[in-house]
């Protein structure tokens, strides 16, 4: 891929809401851009735009951009394979090798026979990411994704996305914790109230994003964030 | 899975043609081409939409309790025949009960689809399916307060509790092109549904055409189903239970389900038209119980072993 992966300037409204206000948004190939922002910012609706999933906005090739919502869900007590092979559906093929390569990633190659609702959350919400690798996508919008895993999981899955962008392909995360976007993007796009309110290098948007999300810097580490009136800091 | 159930259901249809009243005995020509083959015919048939329907309809509404009875289908087929029925139709010219009951099946789809709005999902389809369900149910029941004669009451009210008996190759002839047409739609849904298992946005990211394979899910239904009730009234239970017969056998990939549950359940309703013949024979019943009394009573049961299953 060698095209930026760009929506133009979008507002979306959603029950009468506007939730995004003329956002715009660029990703090179090569990048893991983070998107982060208080709660209610549009961070998941901004995912949603740039899937191509909300009316009004430009429709994607399913086998070219891959998107994994919020708490994504199975309906169905599938095995984590058939789950990983539901990514190949926009190819309509069943190759078996893609679904392979995604469970490694994932770290999941050995549960792949077992029903994702006979394993843990976490474990449920790797089959989940795999689906996406499966398809084999240049672009990856995934919301949430380290969500149920616990830290060490955490911090293997933002590697994982790190050294994926890294083969020229562009992914772009949804994240609560600042500290895995400050870590491991190459970016991170701070959303408040609809709009971005930064758009830096993940060291430099710290103090937007701390303010963004109602916190500041510690003045004794530039990854550490503390409500605006803790005392431990100021002593 | 599948050569086991083509098995069985080619030995369900050879038992069919040859079971009646002396069980075993060597058919007349003319009762086996002209009574045994239609009823046989028809059950597989019905059945084998009845299965396929509930297949497809349980995984594109995500709902293990979906089948063509809850989407008002099977009780707008019902209406449409009953109407048939009180226009004194049916008297003078036979298939238009049938033809009636067919009717009814479309216009209940059409009413359904137009409840279920422009972009239907799982859960606005199934609400519509109640509404039309509702309204077919309150309609019937005018028409049965209607009737012109006791004996009207009773024949309409006996052809709605569903069976095969006195079917002829009319019948046949009648229902077999829309439960095929209905089968190859709902057929080819299999990846759309293997989508849909993650929910409708998630499918609509995988290039999945949403709210055209739930039109399609509704219309084969319409076809499939609604023919089949058109045809032998009310058999109730068999698209619910054969999904959740195959699943510990084939797992729970909606796709993998299809062909399986359109076998399953032609052999399921074969076996339950059997066992309607052979009652009269072995317990002192003075006639066959009528088949969707017989799918009930075995299909109540089920649904409590779903519930408690799904229980936590």
């Amino acid at each position: 891929m060698t095209a930026d992966f760009a929506l133009p300037p979008t507002s979306v409204a959603l029950s009468g809401r506007t939730v995004l206000h003329d956002v715009a948004f660029t990703a090179r190939p090569g990048e893991l851009v983070a998107i982060c922002g208080p709660n209610g910012a549009g961070k998941s609706t901004l995912l949603r735009a740039l899937a191509g999933l909300l009316p009004g906005t430009p429709a994607r090739d399913a086998r070219r951009v891959a998107w994994l919502p919020q708490g994504a869900r199975c309906a169905w007590a599938l095995t984590v394979a058939q789950v990983a092979a539901l990514g190949r559906i926009p190819h309509r093929d069943t190759a078996d090798a893609p679904v392979t390569l995604a469970l490694q990633h994932c770290g999941i190659l050995a549960l792949r026979d077992q029903r994702v609702d006979r394993i843990s959350g976490g474990e449920a919400r790797r089959a989940m990411l795999a689906r996406v690798f499966a398809t084999e996508p240049e672009v990856l919008l995934l919301d949430e994704p380290t969500a149920d895993l616990d830290p060490a999981a955490a911090h293997a899955v933002m590697q994982l996305l790190r050294r994926t962008a890294e083969t020229g392909r562009v992914v772009v995360v949804v994240l609560h914790a600042i500290e895995l976007a400050t870590r491991h993007a190459h970016r991170m796009v701070v959303l408040r109230d609809g709009r971005i309110i930064a758009d830096l290098p993940p060291a430099a948007a710290l103090p937007a994003a701390a303010a963004a999300f109602g916190l500041r810097v510690g003045r004794d580490s530039a990854e550490r964030l503390l409500p605006p009136d803790d005392d431990a800091s100021r002593r | 899975m599948i050569r086991a159930l083509v098995l069985l259901l080619a030995g369900l249809l050879v038992l069919s043609l040859l079971v009646g009243d002396g069980i075993l005995a060597t058919p007349d020509r003319l009762i086996l081409l002209q009574i045994r083959l239609p009823r046989t015919v028809l059950a597989a048939l019905v059945g084998g939409g009845l299965g396929l329907s509930g297949a497809v309809l349980q995984g594109a509404l995500r709902n293990p309790l979906a089948d063509p009875g809850l989407l008002g289908i099977t009780g707008t087929a019902g209406l449409g025949a009953a109407v048939a029925f009180y226009w004194g139709l049916a008297q003078g010219f036979a298939p238009a009960l049938p033809m009636g009951g067919l009717l009814g099946a479309g216009i209940g789809a059409a009413v359904l689809l137009t409840f279920a709005g422009r972009a239907p999902s799982g859960p606005s389809v199934i609400l519509a399916g109640v509404a039309v369900s509702a309204i077919a149910a309150a309609l019937l029941a005018l028409a049965l307060t209607l009737a012109p004669n006791p004996f009207a009451l009773a024949e309409i009210t006996f052809w709605l509790l569903g069976g095969l008996a006195d079917r002829s190759l009319l019948h046949v002839a009648l229902a077999a092109p829309p439960i095929l047409l209905g089968g190859i739609v709902l057929l080819r849904l299999g990846p759309g549904l293997d989508a849909l298992s993650l929910g409708e946005e998630t499918a609509a990211s995988l290039g999945v055409p949403v709210s055209r394979t739930l039109h399609l899910a509704a219309l084969g239904t319409a076809l499939a189903a609604g023919a089949g009730a058109a045809v032998a009234g009310g058999i109730g239970f068999v698209g619910l239970v054969v999904p959740h017969l195959l699943r510990p056998w084939l797992g729970e990939r909606p796709g993998a389900l299809l062909p399986a549950s359109a076998l399953a359940g032609a052999a399921l309703l074969l076996a339950a038209d059997l066992l309607v013949r052979v009652a009269p024979l072995v317990l002192p019943l003075s006639q066959a119980p009528p088949l969707g009394v017989l799918t009930a009573l075995l299909g109540a049961p089920f649904v409590v072993a779903i519930a408690r299953k799904a229980a936590p």
